[in-house]
């Protein structure tokens, strides 16, 4: 199977494309709007639409040196065509930045090459493999995640290019840290996310302003859920790398999770691993990053399943977030995403 | 009805998710007034909490040795407030049922925490304010409908809670609304609602339990999923079109003319292709030529799209300037009055600190009045012996600003009627302010 997921399927609201194909108008998207103006569905997924385009634009507007944090994953490419919407036929006033842990699974990055290419924008990539060789993180081990040390990348990154900016996918739904994040969230000198002086956010006005060394991380989805960032990549018509599909993998079964087998994780004394149908629904570093079990291979069967899902999104698919019931906001203190 | 119906998995029942609209909704309430408990319950007996995260739930319940679960826990977010049991800041909250999508802002009570409701209410459409019905009407429950009343929140719905330490008293439930009305008669609410529940017990949250027979009206989540968007309303063609520039973009590669286009989101009324419109500050008056999206083109966009504009004339437009209908303009003017919530630490500054407004797309410097008066929000008293406004604070001002800025009064527009005060030294954000008419004694520049 090709891991870009190229193919067609029956149902409408569950067509999954080639990324290299030009953009179309969603089906109807267009027309409805030309003729029946003033009966158009204004829905949830307009409403959020609109308030992310507003968003990037304000981040255009106000800062002089912003990126798009860009992973491949399913909420960067919302993001990304987000963007397209706000910006072309211009070009993006920023650049793409992607923090690669060394850990990633190859399928995506594979896709995050191709995708980019196809967009025509800049991207811009820092490795934790780099940052561990100048001696800025130490890992334990070799196999260790390396989740947590993107944000030391991260860091040095934004002093490095002197960025002002980071537009990132996260979402209020996915973490309870994550609720109480603003849309347009200040960071101090050392990258800090200080939960309890945070900057009021009135009306859609986002005050951008920053000294120098500090930064801002601006959320555009954050009022999105898992269900609309599927809904939308059906709506658009998004390619996403194949993991998000049901594949056979190779597991091993860990309390409630199921680890993907791979160089980082191989089975332990007294484990069996086993061949499952599954799909991924957060793709982050290999080693913490779990698929749960699927037989959705379509947009539309994941939002059927999502809709029906009674685990989170984080819940059964993180190694990281269950450390501890902080992890997310001690992380984010650190300077993570 | 049978709560059965509003449950997410009756897809059968779904509206198409494309159609579903979305409502914004701030909830308020004092410390213990069971508020955490009531979003649990909301979100719990919604089917909108997830196994892991009920199981997280029984997992805290267990540690602090309680037997049942505590649906409080809900609202822990971050690791202060589980040591304190308090909420510190505004948590934002999505949940969806068959009818309508929702996100709440679920604001803290406390009365040192005001600026945090201010924060949530903003982009409110309806205020759920909870009262312990054991505790009568207390100032701080006073306070919260005024702070959603200062924003513009039109709809708002008292939740009475704990009716069951009360056997589900009726006489108790009446006494409360008696008395809120009474003080509301001097707000500008629209609609009140009073439903009787017990979070703790679930009756008339989601599910009207057999305890509150006497009471007829909706339960918690269908007055939410009836309640009117007032959001709705701007993009009607009978609001006027205002329209800041956020964006110019230049397209037409090289050799060819190059193209400018005005990119915004339209914040009230409508806008088509040959609509006369000006541009303001400076004035100049042109048509609209074409409205484009990355979608195609439109012949006609609302209120809050996000879209481009094309001008027939080559005028100068620059971020920060707005496009308005031609026949109905905004005020232009370098002076207004002001209903400001002081946010910031340091009291209002009215000659040491220099102070940006940001209305609009627009950022530019301004100074604030000595307040005419400080509004007390448990008595609407005005008290017009205060000196500046501390944090908190809720008082009228006189602002001034370096250039003239369109705007609205806040009760007819809230997009171009609201700004928020920004420290220029510190960059905090430390006010929120609403127009509320010309400044007294100055006059327009132009209008």
């Amino acid at each position: 199977m090709n891991d870009n997921t190229v193919r067609k399927v029956e149902d409408e609201t569950a067509a999954v494309c080639d990324i290299g194909r030009r953009s179309q108008p969603a089906p109807g998207f267009r027309r409805k709007r030309l003729t029946a103006p003033d009966v158009s569905p204004w829905g949830t997924l307009e409403a959020l639409e609109s308030e992310a385009i507003h968003i990037l634009r304000e981040v255009a507007g106000e800062f002089q040196n912003p990126v798009l944090l860009f992973s491949g994953g399913k909420d960067s490419v919302v993001l990304t065509r987000l963007a397209e919407k706000a910006f072309r036929p211009g070009r993006f006033p920023f650049a793409l930045l992607h923090i690669d842990t060394g850990h990633n699974f190859p399928e995506v990055i594979a896709f995050r090459d191709r995708f980019v290419g196809a967009l025509g924008e800049r991207l811009i990539v820092r490795s934790v493999e780099d940052s561990i060789r100048e001696g800025r993180v130490v890992p334990k081990g070799p196999t260790e995640s390396r989740n947590a040390y993107q944000s030391v990348t991260l860091l040095d990154a934004i002093a490095e290019l002197g960025i002002d900016a980071c537009i990132g996918g996260a979402r209020r739904d996915e973490e309870k840290a994550r609720a109480k994040e603003r849309v347009f969230s200040f960071r101090d000198l050392f990258g800090e996310w200080e939960p309890r002086n945070q900057r009021p956010e009135l009306w859609n006005l986002y005050n951008a302003r920053v000294h120098k060394g500090q930064h801002m991380r601006v959320f555009p989805l954050s009022n999105w859920t898992e269900l609309d960032v599927w809904r939308y990549i059906a709506r658009e018509e998004l390619a996403v790398p194949s993991l998000y599909f049901a594949h056979e993998r190779e597991i091993v079964r860990r309390g409630t999770v199921l680890a993907p087998v791979s160089d980082l994780i191989q089975p332990a004394q007294g484990e069996v691993s086993e061949s499952l149908s599954v799909r991924f629904r957060t793709v982050g570093d290999m080693s913490c990053t779990c698929p749960v079990a699927s037989r959705a291979t379509t947009v539309g069967e994941i939002i059927a399943e999502t809709a029906v899902a009674r685990i989170s999104e984080r819940g059964a698919t993180r190694l990281d977030d269950q450390a501890s019931e902080a992890s997310m906001e001690l992380r984010k203190r650190e300077g993570y995403f | 009805m049978a709560a059965t119906e509003v449950l997410i998995e009756d897809v059968g029942d779904e509206a198409p998710a494309s159609s579903k609209d979305l409502l914004r909704f701030i909830t308020a309430g004092s410390v213990d007034d069971g508020k955490s408990t009531l979003i649990g319950r909301l979100l719990h007996d919604a089917k909108a909490l997830m196994e892991d995260q009920i199981d997280a739930l029984a997992r805290a319940s267990t540690r602090r040795g309680l037997a049942e679960l505590d649906l409080s826990y809900v609202t822990d977010g971050l690791q202060g407030e589980r040591e304190q049991g308090i909420t510190i800041d505004v948590a934002y909250r999505s949940f969806e049922t068959a009818r309508r999508r929702f996100i709440i802002a679920d604001t803290p009570g406390h009365e040192q925490y005001t600026r945090n409701m201010v924060t949530g209410a903003t982009n409110a459409d309806v205020a759920v304010i909870l009262v312990d019905a054991c505790k009568y009407w207390l100032p701080q429950s006073r306070r919260h409908a005024c702070v959603a009343d200062t924003v513009g929140i039109r709809h708002l719905i008292v939740a009475v809670n704990k009716m069951d330490l009360l056997d589900y008293c009726e006489d108790a439930f009446a006494h409360i609304r008696d008395e809120f009305l009474d003080f509301a008669a001097n707000l500008h609410f629209e609609r009140v609602e009073f439903i009787p529940i017990s979070a703790l017990k679930g009756d008339m949250i989601v599910e009207r339990g057999a305890n509150l027979g006497w009471y007829e009206g909706p339960t918690l989540l269908q007055a939410l999923e009836e309640a009117e968007i007032p959001g709705a309303a701007y993009g009607s063609d009978d609001a006027p079109l205002r329209f800041p520039v956020q964006w110019v973009s230049r397209s037409g590669g090289p050799g060819r003319v190059s193209r400018r286009g005005y990119m915004g989101r339209i914040v009230s009324g409508s806008v088509a292709a040959g609509d006369e419109v000006v541009v303001l500050p400076s004035g100049r008056v042109t048509h609209v030529e074409e409205i484009d999206t990355h979608d195609g083109v439109l012949a006609r966009a609302h209120a809050p799209q996000s879209v481009t504009l094309h001008l027939e004339d080559d005028v100068d437009v620059a971020r920060g300037d707005m496009i308005v209908a031609a026949a109905r303009r905004p005020a232009l003017a370098d002076a207004f009055e002001a209903t400001v919530c002081w946010l910031g630490s340091e009291p209002m500054s009215l000659h040491r600190r220099r102070y940006l407004i940001k209305h609009g797309a627009k950022t530019v410097a301004a100074v604030l009045s000595r307040p005419s008066y400080r509004l007390d929000i448990a008595t609407l008293a005005r008290n017009t012996e205060g000196s500046t406004l501390t944090m908190n604070d809720i008082g009228r001002v006189t602002v001034r600003v370096q250039d003239p800025l369109p705007w609205d009064p806040y009760a007819a527009n809230r997009a171009t009627g609201a700004f928020i005060v920004i420290d220029a030294l510190t960059h905090d954000t430390v006010g929120a302010g609403m127009i509320e008419g010309p400044a007294l004694g100055v006059e327009a520049v132009a209008s």
